[in-house]
């Protein structure tokens, strides 16, 4: 009877120990859940188009967004004294099916540029020039829209695609 | 000629993969000697044919063959030799090739090794590693193939790249190549790949292992102990990569730092940190006969976290820096990620009750469940930077709106978990097993702790007088004298018996390997905080526009624009050279710095090369942004001050050196281990 008691107690105290595992596991997993919560709630940003952001007016602005598009050759102005560039992107569509369906990132970035229906928008950046800010790029951008239209870049990430793969080259040997 | 023999080696190669894989299972189950013996013997010839079909893009490279696709895309007649050699890893269809190629030589390794205690392991071994080899193989073939040609349609007039001759087409050779991009023209980039894939391959060996220990239900140490040090190499080759990585971004770059949480950053990180929790919790299994699920889910998802990495890396999903062509592999990878994962977490759940633990955690306070803590913190590290990562497809497949975060969510996140990581890692190896007690534990740690005062005190009159900061250097400096204070004790006991310190230190290690490796590697790590925290938080930057002789002033420094010189060089390049010297506070001349601006004329690139003054306190980092065509005077430079940041490497190198002695293969325990039967090993050597 003794025995049993004892057992018993111990089988108690076994699963008491192991209660306190998961609990502390538990505590743990949320408290890491809760972070990963609200640090995404503080810095998520929305990926839009200009299209989009166009669209949505004085709703988004001075809101972080980001936005992607194709940048206009001829209104690239940078002045290396105040590190100050300017330029114009035109629309280009996020989704990559979209993009793979019009004939590649290359392709939709070309006619971006030529169509002149295509919603456009001015841009500042206060930095250096990226090496790939060239007409035909895209500009990946980081920032927020003032009363004006005019969006202010934080980040500048260019994306050239001909200086991957992808596309072929157009010399021949005779 | 070069090209049929390197795509019939291929294809053999696949041949061989897919029949070793097959015959594998289906032999392996009947006890089929004979078969296994045959499935093995494909699986080690994968490699002499996976080396034949990358030696034959290596040498259509190198003689230029430009007809090839590949070739005319990654090299061209301006690059030097190594650089086309290299090629085979600078694009997509060769890397795929690279990949398989290197899986083939672990696979085969593998294979050759003794097979006497677990031969019944063995089919299952070759069918894991074979599949995936043939999955990759497979990607190679079908998809992205380096040996099509291009050929010119007599009818359209058109380009097109096919593997055989179409129709009405004549071959078309183009009279150069598109060259390597720039960016990858360096000796970080020609090498970080390689470890990175090393890295990836060498944990498909003890995820090949635990699967054919979950189809066998040999679900003993065995497969942990047979893959020790696979694991270990594997890591190995993945933790150098990293630090590779991060120094080809510093150098080449030219953003001034090392890490930016790029989605294709993460995916080479996230098979690192379930590795890394793998690694740590397979000792509580050795040790005490717990966690054994556990270590399997780990191992699972750090198998599917390399497919996935590879993935990323390979498809484009994510826009990155690092991103590649998009292609139409992205729903092949998916496909195969889910199926094995779908497979082994199956089997997993079909032995579940063989894989009970032995004995029970007692104490909250044991060294058992500092591992749990540990391992709890590297899994949620993890997730984070998976959820950072997939977070803009899962926003827009559930609201249809593209969002992302950057890298203040990931320093948010992992932030303070790397800093309870990094305290733990200091605690830990003083806490008992099974139970201790506060008493003893603060025994052992009130030495590093008095130490760490005026090690901060010191830190704040350096000029960290940031909260924050000292925060931060506090955890690092305790860690750092508890991890000394572990050496100091093994030490004392040895010099005890006679031996000057330095004998001691060099036995006790090498009588220890894994357990002051393992040191050695949490040295490396506090060395590395103390670069990313003083990097990272005291950084200071400043950009001039300057005429020449005019100066800048940054911390303490003074930057004198002398002169910029445009020259051509003979490889195709349009190099911009500024001269500028740099001053310290007290007027003395310190340095003359070139930073660079190399302009690609093939590919109409530009590529930027920081001029650094490198010393141990901090680098001064220039950047030549901007300057005024030739006969003006004006150049732009951004100019960084990193303090601490070659403690980065410094740290990284610690780091991989107790790697190394913990792989190294210890002539004693390898005595032990064939000496005893299996059920005995159960608490040898481990720690």
């Amino acid at each position: 009877m003794a025995e049993t008691i004892a057992t018993s107690g111990t089988i108690a105290a076994k699963s008491g120990g192991r209660m306190k595992f998961i609990v502390g596991g538990l505590l743990i997993i949320a408290a890491i859940g809760y972070l990963i919560y609200t640090s995404i709630g503080s810095t998520q940003q929305y990926f839009f188009t200009i299209q989009e952001l166009k669209e949505r007016g004085s709703s988004v602005v001075g809101d972080n967004v980001r936005v992607s598009g194709a940048v206009i050759g001829e209104s690239i102005q940078y002045d290396a004294q105040a590190l100050e560039l300017r330029f114009a992107v035109a629309n280009v569509p996020a989704d990559q099916k979209e993009i793979d369906a019009l004939g590649g990132l290359a392709v939709v970035l070309n006619v971006a540029v030529n169509d002149p229906t295509a919603a456009r928008m001015e841009v500042i950046y206060i930095g250096v020039k990226p090496d790939l800010m060239k007409g035909e790029a895209q500009a990946i951008m980081d920032g927020h829209i003032d009363e004006n239209g005019l969006f202010h870049a934080d980040t500048l990430l260019m994306k050239c695609p001909t200086r991957y793969e992808g596309e072929l080259p157009t010399q021949a040997a005779p | 000629m070069t090209l049929t023999l390197g795509l019939t080696s291929l294809f053999l190669a696949f041949a061989c993969a897919l029949y070793a894989s097959v015959a594998a299972l289906i032999a392996g189950p009947r006890k089929l000697n004979a078969w296994i013996d045959s499935a093995r013997n494909a699986a080690i010839l994968t490699w002499p044919l996976l080396t034949l079909a990358s030696l034959a893009v290596i040498i259509m490279l190198v003689q230029g063959q430009y007809q090839v696709e590949y070739v005319s895309d990654v090299s061209s007649l301006a690059m030097p030799w190594y650089l086309k050699v290299t090629a085979l890893w600078g694009g997509q269809a060769g890397s795929l090739l690279f990949w398989s190629w290197l899986m083939s030589a672990f696979a085969s390794a593998a294979m050759l090794r003794r097979w006497d205690r677990d031969r019944s392991l063995m089919p299952y071994v070759i069918a894991v590693s074979m599949i995936t080899l043939a999955f990759f193989i497979l990607l190679c073939l079908f998809v992205e193939n380096p040996f099509r040609r291009l050929w010119l349609s007599q009818a359209t007039g058109e380009v097109n790249p096919a593997l055989f001759q179409p129709a009405n087409s004549t071959l078309f050779t183009p009279q150069d190549g598109r060259g390597l991009n720039p960016l990858l023209r360096h000796p970080g980039m020609i090498i970080h790949p390689p470890m990175l894939y090393l890295g990836f391959v060498g944990f498909v060996v003890p995820y090949a292992f635990a699967v054919a220990a979950l189809i066998t239900g040999r679900t003993d140490d065995e497969w942990i102990r047979t893959t020790r040090r696979w694991t270990l190499v594997g890591w190995l080759f993945l933790s150098l990569g990293l630090i590779l990585g991060g120094r080809w971004a510093y150098d080449v770059l030219g953003w001034g730092g090392y890490w930016g949480w790029d989605p294709v950053e993460n995916a080479a990180l996230l098979p690192w940190l379930t590795g890394t929790a793998f690694l740590h919790s397979v000792m509580i299994q050795e040790k005490r006969g717990m966690l054994k699920k556990w270590n399997m889910v780990l191992i699972i998802l750090t198998y599917a976290l390399v497919i996935f990495g590879t993935f990323l890396t390979r498809s484009g999903v994510l826009s990155s820096v690092h991103a590649f062509a998009q292609s139409a592999i992205g729903p092949l990878f998916f496909g195969f990620i889910g199926i094995t994962f779908t497979i082994s977490m199956s089997l997993l759940f079909w032995r579940w009750d063989s894989l009970a633990s032995e004995t029970q955690m007692d104490s909250l306070l044991s060294r058992e469940a500092a591992f749990l803590l540990n391992n709890l913190l590297f899994l949620g590290i993890a997730f984070a930077t998976l959820w950072g990562t997939i977070y803009p497809l899962i926003s827009e497949l559930v609201t249809g709106q593209k969002i992302t975060v950057g890298p203040p969510y990931y320093n948010r996140v992992n932030g303070p978990l790397l800093a309870i990581l990094v305290l733990l890692m200091g605690i830990a190896p003083l806490i008992a097993w099974r139970k201790a007690s506060f008493k003893s534990l603060s025994k052992l740690m009130w030495i590093p702790a008095a130490l760490t005062i005026p090690t901060l005190i010191l830190f704040y009159f350096l000029g960290a007088a940031h909260p924050v900061a000292l925060g931060a250097y506090a955890i690092t400096a305790f860690v750092g004298y508890t991890t000394l204070s572990e050496f100091a004790r093994g030490m004392v006991a040895r010099m005890r018996l006679g031996e000057n310190p330095l004998i001691a230190l060099i036995n006790l290690s090498a009588r220890n390997r894994r357990r002051y490796g393992g040191y050695t590697i949490h040295l490396g790590v506090v060395v590395m905080a103390f670069g990313v925290i003083g990097s990272n938080l005291f950084q200071t930057e400043t950009q001039a526009t300057l005429a020449q002789g005019e100066t800048l002033s940054i911390g303490g420094f003074t930057l004198r624009f002398d002169s910029v010189a445009l020259f051509p060089t003979n490889d195709n390049r349009e190099v911009t050279r500024a001269t500028v010297t740099v001053f310290d506070s007290s007027g003395r001349l310190i340095a003359e710095l070139h930073p660079r601006r190399d302009f690609f004329l093939d590919s109409g690139q530009p590529m930027t090369i920081p001029g650094v003054r490198s010393t141990f306190g901090e680098d001064f980092y220039v950047i030549l942004v901007d300057w005024q065509p030739i006969g003006s005077t004006g150049a732009t430079f951004k100019v960084y001050v990193n303090p601490l940041i070659n403690l980065v490497w410094t740290g990284g190198l610690i780091f991989i050196l107790g790697t190394l002695v913990a792989t190294w293969p210890d002539a004693d325990e390898e005595k032990r281990y064939a000496a005893a039967p299996a059920s005995t090993l159960a608490t040898a050597g481990a720690d």
